[in-house]
């Protein structure tokens, strides 16, 4: 229906999956609640989960995963060349994810201590953008619905939609927790990009930086603080290393 | 103003009484730090016990229970060329015991702004008219300067505030509403011994906080504007907005509107922010007005010290030091202030 006068465009999605554990692409199928409207708002004609058409006639493309094998390459390239709106569907497809870890290591090492004996054909993982430009990227492990919905909102109404840049930290204290360093936790928070309602602190575990980086994030600071609660450089690489969000300091 | 005494097995009593009918809200120990420290938040409670009335501070302030992190203004439905509007404001009245003074005139701070000045809230209004207030005393704290921004005392904002004397609180009583309640109860008369133990309690608090000189400091922030200290705590700033977020006084919000996926209804909701966020000043076409970690910080302060006195007499900062014990980077104003009376050799 016609909103503030404005007919809504009807989207034609595609929805993507390269390496990955569907997770994110699962989000399309999540929330009871509003999932016949948001299911009626769009149409979905290729998504390998909910139905086997493989329509190629879809403007937008959902892409979720990293690109970690041969063969995905011509696929991307082929969605790209198709797709009017190219966006990258969480950690894995914004900046490699955990898939990204294994880039640290030698891959022949890693492929052994993964596979045992039946090595699999593997790359170094790349995000999608660093094999074809990217339209917009959401980030998240997984991709927080509600997020979704509001993007694709934005979308059919032809509206740009800004991400927040403020770090988790905020949202944090507005579900009233109490900082983790208070208990003597490491939390990526203060450089990570909130929106996601900080779930990670509430629940004891501190942030992981899933949502990749805060708009200038103060790297210098950040580790200062954590040093002076008793965390070691090697831990606070790790923590950053996990979903591969922290470009700024690679 | 009217003083009495009521023994604290009989506020008791009356706290009793009213849990059995109404909402009471008060501070109540949740956890404790690594260090050993309680945590305190001011929650609703389901028994006298759970009421800790000797506690130091909450970690978060009262303010939130009259100025939400998140609040729906108003909610829409839409059919065809029609729509309809609904808003709610109204509050089933309920009991905020325990606040200390700073709480109490963060509240009367933020009664100039959002009660009074040219855009009074009706959702603030109603929360604040629907919420009886018994406020406490209680011994300085070793990192709060209440004293030095004016709000270590109240005279107005309360029903009935309460000063520990051994086994009786000294009751100040501040509205017919706080007279009505109390005087279902057993209370007396003040007597002579209960002035001066009174008196006695004052001068200890006030005695007991370390002294701050701060009234240079709406000037100094003028004649400091460019002044390296920005800079350098500026460096610090991790523009995450917890100070403002526990902050019994910081006001300053987002106003955001959802439409339903089915596009028949649509919601406006207001989020608390804080103008230390690098999205705070950001206006269309992408245009920054605080583009650096430095100035944003410097705006905090020059709201809270320096315009916030120029209109309303009085800085807006209660001195309850949140912002400086929550911050990771160990900004704080105390601190803050030193550097600035250091600079301008004061
Ligand atoms: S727990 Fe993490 S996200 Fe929350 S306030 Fe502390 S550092 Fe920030
Ligand atoms: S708190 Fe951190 S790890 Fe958890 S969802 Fe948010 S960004 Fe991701
Ligand atoms: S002053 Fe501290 S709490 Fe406030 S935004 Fe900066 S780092 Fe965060
Ligand atoms: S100090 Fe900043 S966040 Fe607080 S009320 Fe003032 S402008 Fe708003
Ligand atoms: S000390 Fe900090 S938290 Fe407390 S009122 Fe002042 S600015 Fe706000």
């Amino acid at each position: 229906m016609k909103y503030l006068g404005i007919e809504p465009k009807r989207l034609r999605v595609g929805v993507f999956d390269f390496t990955s554990c569907e997770g994110c692409e699962l989000q399309f199928a999540n929330k009871e609640e509003t999932l016949l409207d948001f299911l009626g708002a769009i149409d979905i004609v290729n998504f390998r989960e909910i139905s086997s058409d493989q329509g190629k006639d879809y403007d937008i493309a959902f892409v979720e995963g990293s690109i970690t094998r041969s063969d995905e390459f011509a696929r991307i390239i082929e969605i790209r060349r198709q797709a009017k709106i190219l966006v990258a569907l969480g950690s894995c497809a914004c900046f490699g994810g955990v898939n990204a870890l294994k880039n640290a290591y030698n891959l022949t090492d890693a492929n052994r201590e993964v596979y045992g004996t039946a090595p699999r054909e593997t790359l170094p993982t790349r995000a999608i953008k660093e094999v074809v430009p990217v339209d917009m990227e959401i980030p998240g492990c997984p991709v927080n619905k509600d997020e979704v919905e509001r993007i694709v909102q934005h979308l059919i109404w032809s509206i740009p939609f800004n991400f927040p840049e403020h770090p988790v930290c905020l949202e944090c204290k507005q579900r009233f927790t109490t900082c983790v360093f208070e208990k003597g936790q490491l939390c990526l928070g203060p450089i990570t990009r909130g929106g996601c309602t900080a779930p990670c602190p509430a629940g004891g575990t501190g942030c992981w930086g899933c949502r990749g980086e805060a708009a200038e994030p103060n790297f210098k600071e950040f580790s200062k603080i954590a040093h002076e609660r008793g965390f070691s450089d090697l831990e606070i690489s790790e923590r950053m290393a996990f979903f591969g969000g922290f470009e700024g300091e690679k | 103003m009217l003083f009495k005494t009521i023994a604290k097995s009989e506020f008791k009593r009356l706290v009793e009484d009213l849990l059995k009918e109404e909402e009471v809200i008060g501070p109540k120990k949740i956890g404790e730090r690594e260090d050993g420290k309680a945590i305190h938040q001011f929650l609703p409670v389901q028994s006298y016990g759970e009421l800790d009335l000797e506690y130091g501070r909450t970690e978060y302030s009262a303010k939130t229970y009259f100025l939400p992190y998140k609040e729906t203004l108003s909610k829409y439905k839409f059919s065809n060329d029609n729509w309809q509007q609904e808003i709610e404001y109204r509050l089933k009245p309920r009991f905020m015991i325990g606040l200390h003074a700073c709480d109490i005139n963060a509240l009367l701070r933020l009664d100039k702004v959002l009660a009074r000045d040219s855009y009074p809230s009706p959702y603030y209004i109603s929360r604040r008219r629907n919420t009886f207030i018994v406020g406490i005393d209680h011994p300085p704290l070793e990192d709060c300067f209440c004293r030095a921004v004016g709000a270590d005392v109240v005279t107005q904002g309360f029903e009935l505030y309460l000063t520990s004397l051994g086994d009786r609180y000294f009751v100040s009583i501040n509205s017919d509403r706080g007279f009505n309640l109390l005087k279902k109860y057993a209370i007396h008369d003040v007597t002579d011994e209960d002035t001066q133990a009174y008196l006695e309690v004052r001068r200890e608090h006030a005695a007991g906080q370390k002294p701050l000189n701060l009234h240079d400091i709406p000037n100094l922030l003028d004649i400091e504007f460019y002044s390296d200290v920005w800079r350098q705590w500026g460096q610090k700033c991790l523009n995450c907005g917890s100070c403002a977020m526990v902050c019994p006084t910081c006001y300053c919000y987002g106003v955001s509107e959802r439409v339903s996926m089915g596009g028949d209804e649509g919601e406006k909701s207001r989020q608390l922010y804080s103008c230390n966020l690098k999205d705070f000043a950001c206006v269309a076409g992408n245009h920054n007005f605080r583009p650096d970690p430095a100035t944003r910080l410097k705006y905090r302060y020059y709201h809270q010290h320096r315009g916030f006195t120029e209109t309303f007499e009085s800085p807006l900062c209660v001195g309850c030091n949140r912002c400086g014990r929550v911050c990771l980077a160990g900004i704080n104003p105390p601190a803050i202030f030193n550097d600035l009376q250091a600079e301008g050799g004061a």
